[in-house]
């Protein structure tokens, strides 16, 4: 049933309303990729939710071509599209008289599926969005929390296997606790779907956070930008997309890379069973002040600086290490731990065993040539 | 004779005269919201219609019931053919408006996301928006046979069936033995079957209501 990833062409896309004398969408083109998540991103009222429901043709297009895997969509009959388009909005608009079971099963239904097939993919679907299917199938929607509705909101979008997921500010009106949680939901669920996902926000936040591309939408749908969120965040076109991205770009910037990305430093390290003498001599020689000291399995203990190395044992001596972080770890977490630290953040590999330091000027550096990489 | 002695002897005849008494009236509710729910599925998205429908269902009912009947007695003769025209013509106002304030009380959201999911118009209307609005189109149906458990007695004035003919037999008998009893027991009777049908009502609407939309 898996079908593959396919691309989604908007090609002079014009939307007018009777009676308005703009188009409320006016001649939009762009390449969706396959198996990526793009973020229609912009300011309320700009025609985002406008052109994404014009995929699933729930608003038909005034004139232009939508092809999704190449097949143009204006052929099919909608209501076919429709059920092969999965489509999950705000507020989950889950069906209060039926079930969760019952909602989730909707599109297989319509599909004709076998009972026992569908009553197996619901099962699937409502452990895949992380919810029980034991505890939750006989539930009513207005017996879940807001967060729950919006999972089962997005398991019912999945149920039939679509290739493609039309996601209307899916995570507008919950808590930003919850909100973050399922953000992060979906993107594991991504990771192992690969599904073609647009996904209409106004929060720019989201959709960096989200997003494998980013289509910065101003009046009429007009795309001011339309690229990676490093690039976008790096070099925004101009000054509206500039305003729209907001202050602290290059914070956020700090959230799309790992700290695998980077170069890594090498501290002096040392055991507690050598002499500080020796230590000291090789601070000496590497014109370093603080040594890192290691337990037996190389995981990271204290800071030693070079005048506390007077003494007969390294026992005791030094200060813990604080917050350290990982390979995986984003350069905003790298960051954390020099602001808390005071000094280089410690990297461990997935044992806990030290791999090296990220400095300061590491990430100065960085984010300098990333600007400069996406400048031209 | 007592009332009770009164009910006894003509027992036999009272209980035919309320079978047929609630048969009428609940075979107009039922003929009523059929065209009700009908005309309030045609209107409902259009607030013009809306109204338009809402008050002419009110016009029907501000009609005093008597004179409607009594006018309709030329046209369509004496017996059942009046009785039912006005019986369902005053059950609609209740369904109809029901209907369309049901109907329109249906989250956008949920009508949307239907949509979006696939369902036609038919299947958005049929498995969403009317099982929706049912709660709200059924009190709209429990509120016309409450009325018309009245109204059809006044039928009896065209021949009609129903307890009503004892309550016009009784009062034009006035002073006549048993005439007072006799108006008296179809009275009660009508109260009686009210409420034996409103409790009825309670009991369709908790087996037909969704759990996920009970009150």
């Amino acid at each position: 049933m898996a079908e593959q990833s396919v691309a989604i062409e908007l090609d002079e896309v014009t939307k007018r309303y009777p009676g308005q004398r703009e188009p409320a969408v006016d001649g939009f083109t762009m390449s969706i990729n396959p198996g990526e998540i793009t973020i229609f991103v912009g300011p309320s009222g700009c025609g985002k939710t406008t052109t994404m429901r014009m995929i699933n043709r729930l608003i038909e297009p005034t004139s232009g071509r939508i092809t999704i895997g190449g097949e143009d969509t204006l052929s099919l009959n909608p209501d076919d599209l429709r059920r092969r388009v999965g489509y999950a909005i705000q507020q989950a608009g889950l069906f209060p008289h039926l079930t969760v079971a019952q909602n989730v099963g909707v599109v297989p239904g319509l599909l004709n599926w076998s009972k026992a097939k569908t009553t197996e993919r619901v099962d699937e679907m409502l452990a895949l969005v992380g919810l029980d299917p034991g505890e939750f199938a006989g539930r009513y929607p207005r017996q879940l929390s807001g967060g729950q509705q919006q999972r089962v909101g997005v398991a019912r979008a999945l149920a039939a296997d679509p290739p493609v997921l039309l996601m209307d500010e899916p995570f507008g009106a919950v808590d930003p606790i919850t909100r973050g949680n399922l953000q992060d939901e979906l993107m594991r669920l991504q990771a192992e779907l690969r599904k073609t996902i647009v996904f209409v926000t106004h929060d720019f936040n989201e959709a960096v956070k989200l997003g494998d591309r980013i289509a910065v939408l101003g009046d009429r749908s007009t795309i001011l930008q339309y690229d990676t969120p490093e690039a976008i965040l790096a070099n925004p076109a101009d000054d509206t997309v500039a305003g729209f991205v907001g202050a602290g770009a290059s914070l956020k910037q700090l959230t799309l890379m790992r700290v695998r990305d980077v170069e890594m430093a090498q501290a002096v390290t040392a055991t507690d069973d050598e002499s500080p003498a020796t230590v000291r001599q090789r601070l000496e020689a590497e014109g370093r002040r603080y040594a890192l000291i290691l337990d037996a399995r190389r995981r990271p203990l204290r800071w030693v600086h070079f005048r506390q190395l007077s003494g007969s044992s390294m026992a005791g001596i030094g200060r813990p290490v604080g917050d350290q972080v990982s390979i995986q770890s984003t350069l905003q977490d790298a960051l954390e731990a020099m602001l808390t630290e005071g000094g280089d953040a410690v990297v461990t590999g997935s044992r806990g065993e030290y791999v090296g330091t990220v400095q300061l000027d590491t990430v100065v550096t960085k984010i300098r040539e990333l600007r400069e990489e996406h400048a031209s | 004779m007592t009332l009770w002695e009164f009910v006894g002897d003509r027992w036999s005849r009272l209980a035919i005269e309320a079978y047929q008494h609630a048969s009428v009236v609940i075979q107009c509710t039922l003929i009523a919201a059929v065209i009700g729910i009908l005309v309030g599925v045609a209107v409902y998205r259009s607030p013009l219609g809306s109204i338009v429908a809402t008050a002419l269902a009110s016009t029907i009912l501000t009609i005093p019931s008597f004179a409607l009947l009594g006018l309709l007695i030329p046209v369509l003769g004496l017996g059942v053919a009046p009785t039912v025209t006005v019986l369902v013509l005053y059950a609609l106002l209740p369904i109809v408006r029901n209907t369309i304030v049901g109907l329109g009380g249906v989250d956008a959201a949920v009508t949307d996301a239907a949509r979006g999911i696939g369902m036609n118009r038919v299947a958005v209307l049929t498995r969403v928006e009317l099982r929706l609005a049912w709660p709200a189109i059924l009190a709209g149906m429990r509120v016309s046979t409450q009325m018309l458990m009245g109204i059809a007695a006044i039928a009896a004035y065209a021949k009609g069936p129903g307890l009503g003919t004892e309550i016009f037999s009784g009062l034009n008998r006035a002073g006549a033995a048993n005439a007072t009893n006799q108006a008296l027991a179809g009275t009660i009777g009508v109260v009686v079957l009210a409420l034996v049908i409103d409790g009825l009502y309670l009991i369709i609407a908790r087996l037909t209501t969704s759990r996920g939309i009970r009150g």
